[in-house]
């Protein structure tokens, strides 16, 4: 089982973030759990939201603390949230940042592996909003194999209607432009 | 076939009740309840679901006007949590009373004060005594299921009860995860139409709902009390239908590793995933312990409660809800009369978890179920405790 935790702000979709991938796993024929660390929805406040994917059924309901994968969609939340808690040893984690690896390294003391995409850029260019849900699911892709590209097509339609095309373009530069840790 | 889709579980419960082809749907928004509401709302507006839609001005209304239709004759279907269901109980016994097959999905969640929007059994509780039959559900799966199966026995002409299928709050309602959604022809098919007993007609004048006086309140009492008993066969055997067409069984009381079991753990609601993977987890360190679970809560399951609990040498039973001062929580109690009426004395140990959110771990249980052979061990007194209390 994979375990991953979004982080962003309200307003910035991480909750979506968390729903695209589980519905793209469930879509693959597998098990999935997606559900926000629900409260009160304030606009601009830090948001985490959950993911579990699993070839077989998920039975448990606690919420993740040990996450294989961490995705923080607003480079803000590093001065104020530990982002790396409870990563599990081998994890990776994907940060929306346009500050190089060594930079991050001196600035946040993250000593996990890294995946680096400029997803604000990205997504300002393509969509001309500076939400990044469906960017960084680009660079999850690219990161961790977790879900494929072409199974986040069928829920980002879905959820997305007629401004599907435009998050599909920026989920697809960000699987280009995102660099992995080796 | 139906087909299998990933889906927000209050949604799914949305569409599964407009597959049951549901007349009418009266209801006010509360958190966590709101999206079950919403997509109702949605399927009648965009004209995929043919009901009436009444927006009502608080849950009191919701349950009136519930009570309303299905005494009209119309399949009637409202949702509800916390402390709108607080506002919405004075009708709710009325519905119960008047044997009105309204159902009902409540998204369980705690009771102000202090003002909490998260998951707990306090209004699953407060409502225990209001007379309607009553299923908790683990999983999305089992939201859609159990909302069939609940108008189905509803309307049986040996039971016309209203029914709960109560969903925890925020832990189930907002979680998105893969739910086989049958066809309408399916539904249709375990689900055939409403038929009233007796209904409301200007042509055809009955009078449902006239004053008990003492002369005939305690027996109008004692045949709810039966006719809520005797439901129990009724849900048995719509569930093994259920379990024939669509491949999905459920029971009243459900067990997990219990064959060689000494100790036992006892849950309800969607922490019982969680409590079998604890389960799993000291199987594997050698530790001879299972899982009762409970699907039923009214009509009380006391036989199955009996044949899935004895023989244990100690029970850890977990409690949603708090009985203020009381002896032990709520549930804990009805488990406590029931093996004491059979003559069956283990060491119980009654753990009170998850209130207002608090989130429940694998960990939780394996603490609770070694707490529970020491306790058990040492001969402690065995009264309640609440779980995980920052002191």
């Amino acid at each position: 089982m994979v375990e991953i935790r979004f982080h962003g702000r309200g307003g910035q979709g991480g909750v979506t973030s968390a729903e695209l991938t589980a519905l793209a796993a469930i879509d693959e024929g597998k098990y999935a759990q997606a559900f926000p660390s629900f409260g009160p929805e304030r606009r601009g406040a830090p948001v985490t939201a959950f993911v579990r994917v699993s070839s077989e059924a998920i039975r448990t309901r606690e919420k993740v603390y040990e996450p294989n994968i961490v995705v923080v969609l607003d480079p803000s939340l590093l001065q104020i949230v530990n982002v790396e808690a409870g990563l599990r040893p081998g994890g990776i984690v994907i940060l929306n940042t346009k500050k190089s690896l060594e930079e991050i390294r001196k600035e946040t003391g993250i000593t996990a592996r890294l995946a680096l995409v400029d997803a604000s850029k990205i997504a300002i260019e393509t969509m001309r909003v500076p939400i990044t849900n469906t960017t960084m699911l680009g660079a999850l892709v690219k990161a961790t194999g977790v879900i494929a590209m072409d199974s986040l097509r069928g829920p980002i339609q879905h959820r997305f209607g007629p401004i599907a095309d435009k998050n599909m373009k920026a989920c697809a530069r960000a699987f280009e432009e995102t660099t992995v840790e080796g | 076939m139906g087909k299998r889709v990933g889906m927000e579980v209050s949604i799914a419960a949305a569409e599964a009740v407009g597959m049951a082809d549901v007349d009418l749907i009266a209801a006010y928004p509360i958190t966590p309840q709101t999206h079950v509401v919403e997509h109702l709302s949605e399927l009648v507006a965009d004209g995929h679901l043919d009901a009436e839609f009444v927006p009502v001005e608080s849950e009191h209304s919701a349950m009136s006007t519930c009570v309303g239709s299905s005494a009209a004759g119309a399949r009637t279907f409202t949702s509800t949590s916390s402390q709108g269901y607080a506002l919405m109980a004075e009708i709710c016994y009325i519905a119960a009373g008047l044997r009105l097959p309204i159902v009902m999905v409540v998204a369980n969640r705690a009771l102000s004060a202090p003002i909490n929007i998260w998951n707990d059994h306090a209004d699953m509780m407060m409502s225990r005594d209001t007379g309607w039959i009553q299923t908790i559900a683990e999983n999305g799966q089992e939201v859609v299921d159990l909302i069939f199966h609940a108008f189905r026995v509803a309307e049986d002409h040996r039971v016309l009860l209203p029914f709960i299928i109560n969903m925890d709050g925020f832990t189930l309602s907002h979680v998105i995860e893969p739910i086989i959604l049958p066809d309408k022809e399916e539904v249709a098919r375990y689900l055939p139409p409403f038929k009233p007993a007796l209904r409301l007609d200007p042509k055809h004048p009955v009078t449902i709902g006239p004053v008990g006086m003492p002369d005939v309140y305690t027996e109008a009492k004692k045949v709810h009390d039966e006719v809520l008993k005797a439901s129990k066969d009724v849900i048995v055997e719509a569930w093994k239908e259920l379990g024939d067409q669509f491949g999905r069984y459920y029971k009243p009381v459900e067990t997990y590793k219990t064959e060689d079991a000494e100790n036992l753990l006892f849950t309800m609601g969607s922490i019982s995933e969680t409590a079998m993977t604890a389960i799993d987890a000291m199987r594997e360190s050698g530790k001879k312990v299972g899982l009762v679970h409970l699907r039923l809560w009214r009509p009380f399951p006391s036989d199955e409660i009996y044949e899935a609990m004895k023989g244990a040498k100690a029970i850890a039973i977990v409690d949603r809800a708090l009985t203020l001062n009381g002896v032990c929580g709520p549930v804990c109690a009805e488990i406590k009369s029931t093996l004491y009426d059979r003559k069956f004395h283990p060491y119980i140990k009654n753990y009170i978890a998850g209130l207002g959110g608090r989130d429940v771990t694998v960990d939780n249980f394996v603490e609770m179920m070694d707490k529970l052979a020491e306790s058990a061990g040492r001969g402690d007194p065995m009264g309640y405790e609440i779980v995980g209390v920052k002191e």
